[in-house]
């Protein structure tokens, strides 16, 4: 098709002259601002590629280096903090709860230390969750609420194997590995039932008990009040870690489950250990 | 002219014929089908992964319905089944007409594109749910996938360039530079990115042959111009043809095309280091990826000037073509998000927005408004004419589609603003003694509310186009027969000028 420019009715301006399938096109100059707006963009680009570095070996007139300004904001951050965190490292809990200034310190940066690092566990307000995941906020402590207690425990952590002094327990397999009888273990179920007065069966939570007295009270105590030494939960209360109905606490007893937690100590700043231990100490349940 | 004046006396049904032995059409009405088919799986998709985001039990615990594996499930559904689709089917009606020439490869080339480009969607969808990545966004699709792509798209390639090469018209058409630089494009993009070694043969996964933050750079520079060339210079090629011929009217200004088409081809291929920024990767390839997106911004928007301006002396057309509202409201989604790009390419800004939802919502008003209505638009022209019809079904549909989907996205970016944003700034915020005010997990509870009004968005977007895929089935089943229509009709607006 020959080249035919022609001009548009509607706004009396040229076309190219060309024509595909009925489309054609005017011959509209670039707008203007649309020229000298990119223009401005390309100035601004050169001005931008000369203050910063721009092309291998060009280091920008500026001096500016990505890595050098987060590491002069992270130390000018940590300065700042340098001598509240160097007394926060040397004070012992007990004594930055006495020290008002040091406590609302610790408060604060035990409350963001915990909701980064424990929060995932043991929940935004430390309420725990069932399948293992200590509440912190209750009075009903497996390891001690002391705050030398609680120290110790985040310091060593729980079952991690990566500190010589973590919590460690381990209850035996009774039903796994054959050491009671399936009728044995539905009968001491029902006994851990009646320590919180909640057992259906009076004849099996009684023979139940003889069996309890030989194999379960000297972790978890006479009357199911537990013992903090050696981690064993207390069973006469309606805290349970696994699920409170019998079947969770069948299963327990054939296969029990323990959880584990990371040592922190190593992991995080002491003066942030110290910190968390204040923050949690006071959740709700510190003695 | 002359063909056309010979149809005239031929009976309707001759006079398709001869259309039909004109130009290849029956693999591109199948392209038109399977368009708006994944269109509707891919929003569904979408709907299913927003409302995970919002209520995680809906992952079902199961491996194949998390959000991990179904978020690439919508991203490739939208992106490469319902755009890919759209942009291979419009590119082959354009081409042909626009070259006067009939496909190269006749019908055979045509349902081969059909037939090879879907089974890559289906083996890489099912890659997906069962696990199988290679975990580069966009490019997920193992080894196996992408060489069986690599060869349907070199004969894409062929086709599509065998076909201009035997066009009778002395000029190439504008659409079809951009459709050209797109698939020229891709493939290189496509090739460079998945240069991997198989860890055995019999194995579906993959090591990729550039490590660290090499692989990185290589990643977004692939990923970066997938939708440089993929959802951008395709999509305008599709806009090129449409607009005009949905307004009647004549492109805007033929010297902005040539100027916006080479520096938006040359530029945008630097821009992707500023996916990277605060990274591994060098100081200077980070300025250097922000400087070039911030020229990038005009090139842009000549793009849009060339699609709106177009409309000038016809904006009445608005008010009674819904389907060209589509089209030009692409084009406005379009403009808005070449602008926010730049702008998100700063570095500053970039500190702010990345990572965040903002970059999420600056995705899908690129993606709902400019690829999503662009397409629309295109289909609503498109059905009518390859199926022989009068009109689309009812025009009525076509304006509730309109509606509910212009709301759906107006839902889904603004609820990614605030949300985006929000979380930026929960991010950075430090309290007075130098703490971290918020913990991740409450910058996700703030989030919640966002997330349930992006899920309305999302269904909103979905229900229309479910609207839209009854509207072009009526059409086809029930539309009024039309009557032959010359193949090139002159445009009626434009009078000879006295030379």
């Amino acid at each position: 098709m020959p080249t035919k420019i022609e001009k548009d009715a509607l706004t009396g301006t040229d076309t190219t002259g060309h024509e595909w399938d009925g489309v054609k096109e005017l011959n509209n100059p670039l707008p203007k601002w649309w020229l000298y707006t990119f223009y401005a963009c390309i100035a601004f680009a050169v001005v931008w590629m000369v203050i910063y570095p721009s092309i291998p070996g060009w280091k920008g007139t500026s001096g500016w280096v990505a890595r050098e300004a987060v590491v002069a904001e992270v130390a000018a951050a940590q300065a700042r903090n340098a001598p509240m965190m160097a007394r926060l490292r040397e004070a012992t809990p007990a004594q930055i709860q006495a020290d008002p200034e040091l406590r609302a310190f610790a408060q604060a940066g035990g409350r963001v230390a915990f909701a980064n690092n424990c929060a995932g566990c043991h929940g935004a307000g430390g309420q725990g969750a069932l399948g293992g995941f200590p509440s912190l906020a209750d009075d009903d402590w497996i390891w001690g609420g002391s705050l030398e207690a609680i120290q110790h425990t985040i310091r060593h952590g729980v079952r991690a194997n990566e500190s010589d002094d973590q919590r460690q327990s381990i209850m035996p397999r009774f039903g796994a590995d054959g050491l009671l009888t399936r009728a044995q273990v539905d009968d001491v179920a029902e006994h851990v039932l009646s320590l919180a007065n909640r057992a259906t069966d009076p004849a099996a939570a009684a023979r139940g008990a003889v069996i309890y007295a030989e194999n379960c009270v000297a972790c978890h105590g006479d009357r199911g009040e537990g013992n903090r030494e050696v981690g064993a939960p207390r069973l006469s209360d309606q805290v349970w870690l696994y699920g409170a109905s019998k079947r969770d606490i069948v299963a327990m007893i054939n296969n029990p489950r323990a959880g584990v937690m990371p040592a922190w100590q190593g992991r995080l700043d002491p003066a942030m250990v110290n910190m968390l231990t204040v923050y949690v100490h006071s959740l709700g349940g510190g003695e | 002219m002359a063909s056309a004046t010979a149809t005239a006396a031929l009976a309707p049904g001759q006079a398709w014929r001869a259309q039909e032995e004109t130009y290849v059409e029956a693999p591109i009405r199948a392209f038109a089908v399977i368009t708006a088919f994944w269109g509707v799986v891919g929003f569904l998709a979408g709907v299913v992964i927003a409302s995970q985001l919002a209520f995680p039990l809906l992952n079902l615990d199961l491996e194949w319905t998390t959000f991990g594996r179904l978020r690439p499930l919508h991203t490739s559904a939208v992106i490469f089944a319902f755009g890919g689709n759209a942009l291979i089917g419009t590119s082959l009606f354009v081409v042909q007409r626009t070259c006067r020439a009939r496909l190269f490869g006749g019908d055979d080339a045509g349902w081969f594109l059909f037939w090879g480009y879907n089974f890559f969607i289906v083996i890489a969808a099912l890659g997906y749910v069962l696990g199988v990545t290679q975990s580069k966004e966009y490019a997920e699709p193992e080894w196996y996938a992408d060489i069986w792509l690599t060869i349907v798209w070199v004969a894409y390639l062929v086709v599509f360039a065998g076909t201009i090469m035997k066009r009778e018209e002395p000029h190439i058409y504008v659409a079809n530079w951009f459709y050209l630089a797109f698939i020229i494009t891709v493939a290189v993009l496509h090739i460079g990115n998945n240069i991997s070694i198989p860890v055995d043969i019999g194995a579906s996964a993959s090591y990729s042959a550039t490590p660290g933050v090499q692989g990185a750079m290589i990643q977004w520079w692939y990923g970066h111009n997938a939708v440089g060339f993929f959802l951008t210079a395709g999509f305008l090629g599709i806009m090129y043809y449409f607009i005009p011929k949905q307004a009647d009217r004549p492109v805007y200004s033929y010297r902005l095309s040539i100027v916006h088409f080479w520096t938006l081809i040359f530029l945008y291929i630097w821009a992707g280091p500023h996916h990277l920024h605060y990274t591994a990767l060098p100081d200077w390839a980070q300025v250097l990826g922000m400087v070039f997106s911030i020229v990038l911004w005009m090139p842009s928007w000549g793009g849009m000037i060339n699609g709106l301006m177009t409309l000038s002396g016809a904006w009445d057309k608005l008010r009674t073509d819904p389907a060209l509202r589509f089209s030009v409201t692409a084009v406005g989604f379009y403009g808005m998000s070449t602008f926010e790009g730049p702008v998100m390419s700063i570095r500053a800004v970039n500190g702010l927005s990345h990572y965040t939802d903002w970059t999420i919502g600056h995705v899908h008003s690129g993606a709902m408004g400019w690829v999503g209505f662009i397409t629309f638009g295109a289909l609503y022209y498109l059905f009518p004419v390859l199926w022989r019809k009068k009109a689309i079904w009812s025009e009525k549909l076509i304006a509730w589609h309109f509606w509910l989907a212009t709301l759906g996205i107006v839902f889904y970016i603004t609820a990614m603003w605030v949300s985006g944003i929000m979380q930026g700034l929960m991010w950075r915020a430090y309290d007075e003694l130098g703490f971290l005010q918020y913990s991740f997990v409450e910058t996700v509870e703030a989030m919640h509310p966002y997330y349930v009004i992006r899920l309305l968005g999302g269904l909103l977007y979905l229900t229309g186009a479910l609207i839209m895929a009854f509207n072009l089935w009526k059409t086809v089943t029930a539309g009024e027969e039309a009557a032959p229509a010359p193949v090139a009709a002159p445009a009626s607006s434009i009078a000879v000028a006295a030379e």
